[in-house]
């Protein structure tokens, strides 16, 4: 076989766009993290020396908002919210959904059919408005937000995990690993989580993405972390307030920054979860 | 068949029994007490006995809820404590609204995503094909209360080519002012529904285009579009009418999100203002139209997927 091509056509690679998706998201982290150890004005800090709604320029470089407060400072501490309620809320789904899915669709039985119910039953109440309710009764605070958040999204996880464990449940490995009577705890850690990692770890990022713009969502009503914390959502809710004309005063940039943010993120986000998904399907490969 | 619907049925009933538990205790978990919203100034103890004794909520929480499900089942949601409207003639005001916005954001998404699609499926990967997936693609990163904002900056505040908020009037009042203001909020609903639509009849056309029975029409000498509307169309659809239900239930958060931006009196900017002011039943009435709604939506789209598609019914 000399003309062969010299490329093995089995190899797939991630590409450069997709280590620029990783970049980014990385980048909203650490900026995160390292929020109080930056220069930066308090994000709440209302600076009365400074002008009202000002426009991108070297004293503010993203200029202010309606109450003398740098922009470029509440777009990075604003990060912290979206960033926790998305990780966040998706490890507890992972925690209370993805686990006893696992458990679940291997053994099958009772247990299974009823879990299995429950989460069709539970996915049918829109999460919006059940989130909306709880938070109402319970305080927006930001742990209180990504625990309910987390709550519900744990029937959507339930849903995904079960189903890929089961297409890997009956395979002869895992009855290989059950013959050489390796117990159940094992079979699950060490034959079953290895396969339906990659599957679990894309539609993770999915569902982060999904969080983040639920928690959007809620900020934009007003109805998530209260002012004056900021967050990219209730930030363009204040945007969205000054654009209805009732102070008599707009600022765009107050929309298009955090909504630029928004997109950069949810963007990334979505193109690494598409990316490792079909990195990971062996399907795709051309044998 | 016949019994895949009778059990589809029995778990439509279980999870609108579950729906509305939840929609009645949700709201008991709601913080402040109606007396003492609707006594105001006159809130003493002695009152807000009395008060609490009339309105029941002085009964045990499984009581009140069997009285409260024997009046919604014949049509009674109760009143609002501040305005004393009812609740139904809230619904009735604002539901037509959210069914609108529906409507038109539909037309909108189908309007866009067909033509869309089978240009896109006719040469799969050429340049049409790529613009149109990546740009639903980013579509997808732009959900409502991102893109709205953004619209109605450019569109209401800067261009002012459509009217911005607080400008809704109802559609007996004059159809062109009605449908003007209901255009920006449309298409904020839209953009989520184009990409599912988009995306699942270009997967499925390309997929049937592939097939024998699309070869031997092409040998049979039949034009690309006699083709594509009356052979490829209609079994790519199929997962596109299965999705239309779940889409509709996903267009809650773009609805509200455009009710509160526009100032629109749909549900959801009923909703939120009743949470604003403690009103219990109002709260309670909207959750459990809106929630038992979706979930309708959702097993009627399913039934009528079984109709095109008696395969699903055998699983």
């Amino acid at each position: 076989m000399t003309d062969e091509p010299d490329h093995d056509p089995t190899t797939k690679r991630l590409g450069f766009f997709f280590w620029l998706c990783v970049g980014f998201i990385a980048l909203v982290v650490l900026l995160a993290l390292i929020a109080n150890l930056l220069p930066l004005p308090d994000p709440t800090f209302q600076n009365y020396s400074a002008p009202q709604n000002a426009g991108p320029g070297w004293g503010h470089l993203l200029g202010t908002d309606d109450l003398n407060r740098d922009i470029f400072s509440r777009l990075i501490f604003g990060s912290r919210v979206s960033l926790v309620v998305g990780f966040g809320s998706a490890l507890i789904g992972m925690l209370i959904g993805g686990v006893p899915a696992m458990i679940s669709a291997y053994r099958r039985g009772r247990t299974d059919t009823f879990l299995n119910t429950t989460s069709y039953v539970l996915l049918a109440f829109p999460a919006l408005i059940g989130v909306i309710a709880i938070g109402e009764f319970w305080g927006h605070q930001l742990w209180k937000i990504t625990l309910v958040i987390g709550i519900f999204s744990a029937p959507l996880i339930f849903r995904v995990v079960r189903a890929s464990t089961l297409s890997y449940a009956t395979r002869d490995f895992v009855m290989a690993a059950k013959a050489l009577g390796a117990s159940d705890r094992r079979i699950l850690a060490r034959e079953i989580l290895p396969n339906i990692l990659p599957t679990v770890v894309s539609f993770g990022l999915i569902v982060v993405a999904t969080l983040i713009v639920l928690e959007g969502t809620l900020a934009f009503l007003g109805l998530s972390v209260p002012p004056p914390t900021p967050s990219w959502g209730n930030m363009l809710n204040e945007g969205s307030s000054l654009l209805a004309g009732g102070k008599g005063q707009t600022n765009p940039w107050l929309v298009i920054f955090p909504a630029g943010a928004m997109f950069l993120l949810l963007f990334s986000l979505n193109v690494v979860a598409d990316r490792l998904r079909s990195y990971f399907d062996v399907t795709e490969v051309k044998l | 068949m016949g019994r895949y619907i009778a059990k589809r049925a029995v778990l439509l009933l279980v999870i609108i029994f579950f729906v509305s538990v939840a929609s009645f205790f949700l709201v008991h978990l709601l913080p402040g007490n109606p007396a003492v919203t609707i006594l105001g100034p006159n809130d003493t103890p002695q009152n807000a006995a009395i008060l609490n004794h009339q309105l029941g909520l002085d009964k045990p929480l499984f009581q009140q809820y069997f009285i409260w499900i024997g009046h919604v089942l014949r049509g009674n949601l109760g009143q609002s404590y501040t305005t004393h409207q009812t609740t139904a003639s809230i619904l009735g005001q604002s539901f037509p609204i959210d069914l609108e916005l529906i409507v038109i954001s539909q037309l909108i998404a189908f309007a866009v995503a067909f033509p869309m699609a089978i240009t896109a499926s006719r040469r799969p990967n050429r340049l049409f094909d790529q613009v149109s997936n990546s740009s639903t693609f980013a579509m997808l990163a732009l959900p409502p209360f991102v893109i709205a904002p953004v619209l109605v900056l450019l569109f209401a505040v800067h261009w002012h080519v459509f009217p911005g908020p607080a400008s809704y009037v109802p559609l007996s009042q004059g159809l062109w002012t009605n449908l003007h203001a209901m255009i920006l909020p449309s298409i904020v609903v839209a953009m989520g529904s184009v990409v599912v639509y988009f995306r699942l009849l270009r997967n499925d056309l390309i997929a049937t285009l592939q097939e024998d029975f699309i070869t031997m029409a092409r040998s049979k000498g039949l034009t690309d579009r006699r083709i594509m509307w009356r052979h490829a169309l209609r079994p790519s659809s199929v997962s596109l009418l299965a999705s239309v239900g779940i889409t509709v239930g996903g267009l809650i958060a773009g609805l509200f999100v455009v009710e509160s931006l526009l100032q629109l009196p749909g549900l959801g900017y009923q909703l939120i203002a009743a949470i604003n002011q403690d009103d219990y039943t109002v709260v309670q009435g909207i959750t459990l139209v809106v929630a038992v709604s979706v979930v309708l939506i959702n097993f009627v789209f399913d039934f009528l997927f079984t109709i095109v598609d008696p395969r699903i019914a055998r699983d």
